[in-house]
């Protein structure tokens, strides 16, 4: 059987998609279950895409909604066909014996699937997301066991995606945890103060080790070196001319863009004489 | 010129539309963060190669308020069994996530779009027939590119209740706008979007900032602006143009109406003459012929296609203002520091 390197890359929508299902679950369900989509590489698995499948706990049986499971499938699969069944979910901070069974269904499905848990309930104190991979244990032909091995989580980001938790981030902030999408130059003002903010910390630190408080480290001080020479030496002259040149090219499609809509407006007002 | 208000940093924002205040049902919508990374997602897996990628908004409608709440996909239409399938599709869907107790309400649907371009008859005719079957649907646009460039770039329209009207009588000509009185600019109005988190997910993310050592790209300070520039003032261009075959349309259409009115005008009065001559001989007069037999007045051109253009051609032009203004304000920071040095 194979093993799978031990990095599991998790996309935040599939966690904020369990957070979610947890919050909508049925009155006396502890706990949610569902499938994990997604690809699988030659040493790494990403997690892209989630859904929950309803499921019946009680203290000596499961049954879970397999026809569900599988309809959803399906219809997942007409969007991104390149999505597979890479295991199973389970919210809660505990592996419970019904887990095994769940898992030795999810086996059937895809080959060595891996469970993931979230601890929704924060029983720990904090969101523990960790991931397993079944292996056998025990003595072969004798008693046969399952072990859950666990695996590193990683979390990966596309682009876009980033720049959306970023914002969701800021909505944290909030007092009443909502948040309008700015615009315009407010953001890159907002943008600046970060960077703004990101060299007042450096600074304080090289006061800091000149003052003789910190140690100095020498990593931090080529990283610092290389921040300074980052900032290209052109000539006054040079920048002055490629700022000015830039400048009025802005400039001028401003101009064209406000010309078009004026243009446009009295079109729109002639026709409608 | 548009009046935009600078948003407040904890408040719901409130970005006037050129139209006014907004006079619908709907004033504010909400939606969750969840729904917010589904549509980035499925923009990046899908939505490489073809145009546009939709999919269904889920959630309900709370005071005047739309929050939004959950959403999922569409297939794309590269199959023959386009039609059957979406329907079929769509049904299975909201049954299945009804049963693990996710608001199967449909309350509109969103749309990925190319450096802005999405006023189109076919994002007209679905609106229409979403906002003709539920009152306060919304269609989301979603910019990947602007995104990418740093900021997330979300905004709803909902069609006005003028061009509601329009298209429930289908009436495209001239005359029938006029009486509306609909301009490019309320044809949509923007309905401003706030965005909401439960607890847990702000716990999620506490949690994801935690664990996930990404460092802070900063594409928003990036200085290079002449490739978005470009493609925005190309598609503009081809806009325009576009405008201005139809202002052609519309010009012989009017001369030939005013032809024909001279024409029509020559024959009465030459028929009066005749009548009179006539009946100076004593003779009887000419029948009345009907006139609109013999002249059949032209078809007016639908103006439906030009009033899209334009607001498109209008669309272009924000874009590209509040982007060129973005980097004139990078620019000058970027002085700022080489004078320091």
């Amino acid at each position: 059987m194979s093993v799978f390197g031990p990095v599991v890359k998790i996309h935040p929508v599939v966690v904020a998609s369990i957070s979610d299902s947890y919050e909508r679950r049925n009155e006396g369900a502890s706990r949610v279950i569902g499938t994990l989509l997604g690809t699988i590489d030659k040493h790494s698995i990403e997690v892209t895409n989630c859904f929950s499948v309803p499921h019946n706990e009680s203290e000596d049986e499961v049954a879970v909604d397999m026809e569900f499971a599988k309809n959803m499938y399906e219809l997942h699969k007409r969007v991104s066909p390149t999505e597979v069944i890479i295991g199973w979910y389970a919210t809660g901070f505990d592996i419970t014996e019904h887990s095994v069974l769940i898992h030795e269904y999810y086996s059937r499905e895809a080959s060595n699937p891996i469970h993931l848990t979230v601890d929704t309930a924060l029983q720990s104190g904090k969101m523990n997301i960790r991931a397993y991979v079944s292996a056998q244990m025990g003595v072969p032909g004798k008693t046969v066991g399952v072990m859950f091995t666990p695996l590193t989580v990683k979390y990966i980001y596309y682009d876009t995606e980033r720049i959306g938790v970023d914002l969701l981030q800021r909505t944290r902030l909030a007092s009443t945890r909502t948040k309008g999408l700015t615009s315009d130059l407010s953001q890159v003002g907002s943008a600046a103060a970060r960077v703004q903010d990101m060299l007042t910390t450096v600074l304080a630190y090289i006061e800091d080790v000149l003052s003789g408080k910190v140690t100095a480290d020498n990593s931090v001080g080529r990283f610092l070196m290389d921040l300074v020479n980052k900032v290209p030496t052109i000539s006054a002259e040079d920048f002055e001319n490629m700022l000015n040149s830039n400048i009025n090219d802005l400039l001028m499609v401003t101009y064209l863009s406000n010309l078009t809509q004026a243009q446009i407006a009295l079109n729109e007002k002639l026709v409608l004489l | 010129m548009s009046s935009r208000k600078d948003s407040g940093s904890v408040s719901t924002a409130e970005m006037a539309s050129t139209g006014g205040t907004l006079d619908s049902p709907v004033k504010q919508i909400q939606i969750e963060g969840l729904v917010v990374l589904k549509i980035i997602k499925h923009y990046q897996e899908e939505g490489q190669g073809s145009e546009v990628v939709q999919g269904v908004l889920l959630g309900l409608v709370v005071d005047d308020r739309l929050e939004i709440t959950n959403c999922f996909p569409f297939p794309q239409h590269t199959e023959d069994d386009a039609d059957f399938d979406e329907v079929q599709y769509q049904m299975e869907m909201m049954r299945s996530l009804r049963h693990v107790n996710i608001d199967h309400l449909h309350v509109g649907w969103y749309q990925s779009t190319y450096y802005g371009s999405f006023v189109s008859r076919a994002l007209l005719d679905s609106q229409f027939s979403y906002q003709h079957a539920i009152e306060e649907s919304v269609v989301l646009i979603y910019d990947p590119i602007k995104t990418g460039q740093g900021s997330l770039s979300l905004k709803a329209y909902r069609l006005t209740p003028k061009l509601m009207e329009i298209c429930k009588e289908k009436d495209f000509t001239p005359e029938g706008l006029k009486k509306a009185s609909v301009g490019f600019e309320n044809m949509f109005e923007e309905v401003p979007i706030v965005i909401k988190n439960s607890h847990l997910i702000n716990v999620l993310l506490w949690e994801l900032e935690d664990k996930s050592t990404v460092a802070d790209k900063h594409e928003l300070l990036n200085l290079s602006s002449s490739n978005h520039l470009e493609k925005s003032l190309q598609l503009l261009m081809d806009r325009v143009d576009d405008l201005n075959q139809e202002i052609v349309k519309y010009n012989t259409y009017s001369r030939n109406l005013s032809k024909q009115q001279q024409q029509k005008h020559q024959y009465l009065q030459r028929r009066q003459q005749e009548n009179a001559q006539r009946q100076s001989r004593g003779e009887p007069p000419l029948p009345e012929e009907d006139i609109t037999k013999l002249f059949k007045p032209p078809q007016p051109p639908p103006r439906m296609d030009t009033l899209l253009i334009a607001g498109q051609i209008n669309n272009y032009c924000q874009n590209v203002k509040e982007f060129t203004s973005q980097n004139l304000g990078k620019l000058f920071m970027a002085e700022a520091l080489q004078g320091h040095n």
